[in-house]
């Protein structure tokens, strides 16, 4: 049995949480996250909370209410994990800090995370699921499909060359006045659309790879609806309607075919998880359902996909099975790619080619 | 402000790709891009080329979510949205006021920062024009009008 205490606070949230390993499962004991969700609607996008000094006002807060809530006391535990990076500097210090206190005066080992491990080892937690699998990955700025051999060993396939898809989705929302965040408006709003009547380009279907685009679409979007306020001087609410259901489609048929070919890749995948907010989009989830086919498909709760620290507990408690954990000269990083050998994915040689 | 280039036509993405590679060998650390334009108007397309022309190889992600990416090439090069952000102060604690001095600062929604504009900065401001874009080069610094005049 293990039991750790993972502290996140590499982005706009802080968390910590506890996660025990019994056997071979997981379970959540406890998991709180000081964020700021509620205000997202009035300021119009996610508001950051970017200041380190935020991130240090709370962080001894939630790790008390982690503790308390899992009934788990310091002397209980086995180690302490916390995300290293990558993210702002600022927040991940802070965690990073309160870590290696805790450490020092516990005496525990400290096991540092890469907080895009922790997002693509959750169906481990939450499913169960056995190496290898495929995973996309959709969080906050990120979209990449990741073949997950091991806690360690990842393979970038592909990913987002520009916009991630929930990125596309709040500029969707802002351009047709939609509230924030836009993946859930825009979905609403497109049930009473027609996805056939404005023609959105499919990005990148063209080229051959997992890599996708979502940059062009939000600009056919804008065209779209520049296009029609020129005609008729307004949007009716049919109208945003159908440019929803266009660009929703659109996103489904890119991430569709680009599932399809990773999954290619990847004949021996015991599943295909999806984690972000895509997987909470109805009709996102039903075209990669399809698309999975024999594979399992999984999508781990929604409130495990966004940032949290059980994600960074449970990633550490999978360092630790390795016999992997981290000292005192464990630093913060600001980048920190999961595939440290994947190539770029455009551009290299462009530079001498066109220059 | 005042323009200190006439304005650029950038009727597709390749006119883009090619003016941030006319670009790249007239920047340096210390140097502000401030990249101004509504949603869609081309600001995130030519910051990546940008970097990418800087000879930076990997995945140059939108920073719309991270607020901030930083790369290295021959230098440091900082490349923000501040977007999100609600009071200039939160700038400051990005240390951006920092990398100003010292790193090659391409910032996306510079109208966050207020009255910490940094007067030397070179704005670029990006708008839709018919089926292209346009972009034009202001500044409070006439440096920028020599520095520009081979663009």
């Amino acid at each position: 049995m293990l039991t750790l205490l993972g502290i996140e606070s590499s982005c706009d949230d802080t968390g910590a949480a506890v996660v025990r390993l019994k056997g071979d499962a997981g379970e959540v004991l406890s998991n709180v996250v000081a964020g700021q969700t509620e205000l997202h609607a009035a300021f119009g996008g996610v508001v950051p909370e970017i200041a380190a000094r935020a991130h240090a006002e709370k962080l001894d807060i939630v790790v008390e209410e982690a503790l308390a809530q899992a009934n788990v006391r310091l002397g209980d535990l086995d180690a302490i994990a916390v995300t290293a990076g990558p993210g702002l500097i600022g927040g991940v210090l802070s965690g990073v800090m309160l870590a290696k206190g805790l450490s020092v005066a516990t005496g525990l080992p400290l096991v540092g995370v890469n907080h895009l491990a922790g997002h693509a080892l959750t169906p481990r937690l939450t499913d169960g699921l056995t190496f290898p699998y495929l995973m996309l990955l959709v969080s906050g700025g990120h979209c990449q499909f990741l073949r997950v051999d091991g806690p360690e060993d990842f393979t970038r396939l592909g990913g987002t060359i520009d916009d991630a898809p929930g990125e596309a989705f709040d500029k969707c929302a802002k351009l047709l006045g939609l509230p924030q965040p836009g993946g859930p408006s825009v979905e609403a709003e497109a049930k009473a659309g027609d996805p056939k009547r404005f023609a959105f380009p499919r990005p990148l279907l063209d080229r051959p790879g997992c890599d996708l685009s979502f940059s062009g679409l939000k600009t056919a979007l804008m065209r779209a609806r520049d296009g029609v306020v020129a005609e008729k001087g307004g949007l009716t609410r049919q109208d945003r309607a159908d440019l929803c259901a266009g660009f929703q489609a659109a996103i489904a048929d890119t991430l569709a075919e680009k599932s399809r070919r990773a999954l290619a890749l990847c004949p021996d995948a015991t599943a295909f998880a999806v984690a972000g907010g895509v997987a909470a989009n109805a009709t996102l989830r039903e075209r990669l359902t399809k698309v999975a086919g024999n594979t399992p498909f999984v999508a781990p709760p929604l409130r495990l996909c966004t940032d949290n620290a059980a994600m960074i507990a449970w990633a550490g408690i999978e360092r630790l099975r390795l016999g992997h954990h981290d000292d005192l000269t464990l630093s913060a990083r600001p980048r920190w790619p999961l595939d440290q050998k994947a190539a770029p994915l455009i551009g290299s040689g462009k530079r001498g080619a066109k220059a | 402000m005042r323009q200190v280039h006439a304005p650029i036509p950038l009727p597709d993405p390749d006119a883009t790709d090619a003016l941030a590679r006319r670009f790249a060998p007239l920047l340096g650390p210390g140097d502000v891009l401030l990249l101004e334009g509504q949603i869609g108007a081309g600001k995130t397309h030519f910051a990546r080329a940008l970097i990418r022309a800087l000879g930076v190889t990997e995945d140059v992600p939108s920073p719309t979510f991270t607020l901030v990416q930083t790369y290295e090439a021959d230098f440091e090069i900082w490349h923000a949205d501040l977007y999100r952000l609600s009071h200039p102060d939160e700038a400051i604690e990005l240390g951006l006021a920092e990398a100003f001095e010292t790193a090659l600062c391409l910032v996306e929604w510079p109208e966050k920062l207020g009255e910490d504009r940094p007067k030397q900065a070179l704005t670029l401001r990006f708008s839709l024009i018919g089926e292209g874009r346009e972009v034009v080069c202001l500044s409070e610094n006439n440096e920028w009008e020599t520095r520009l005049a081979g663009l």
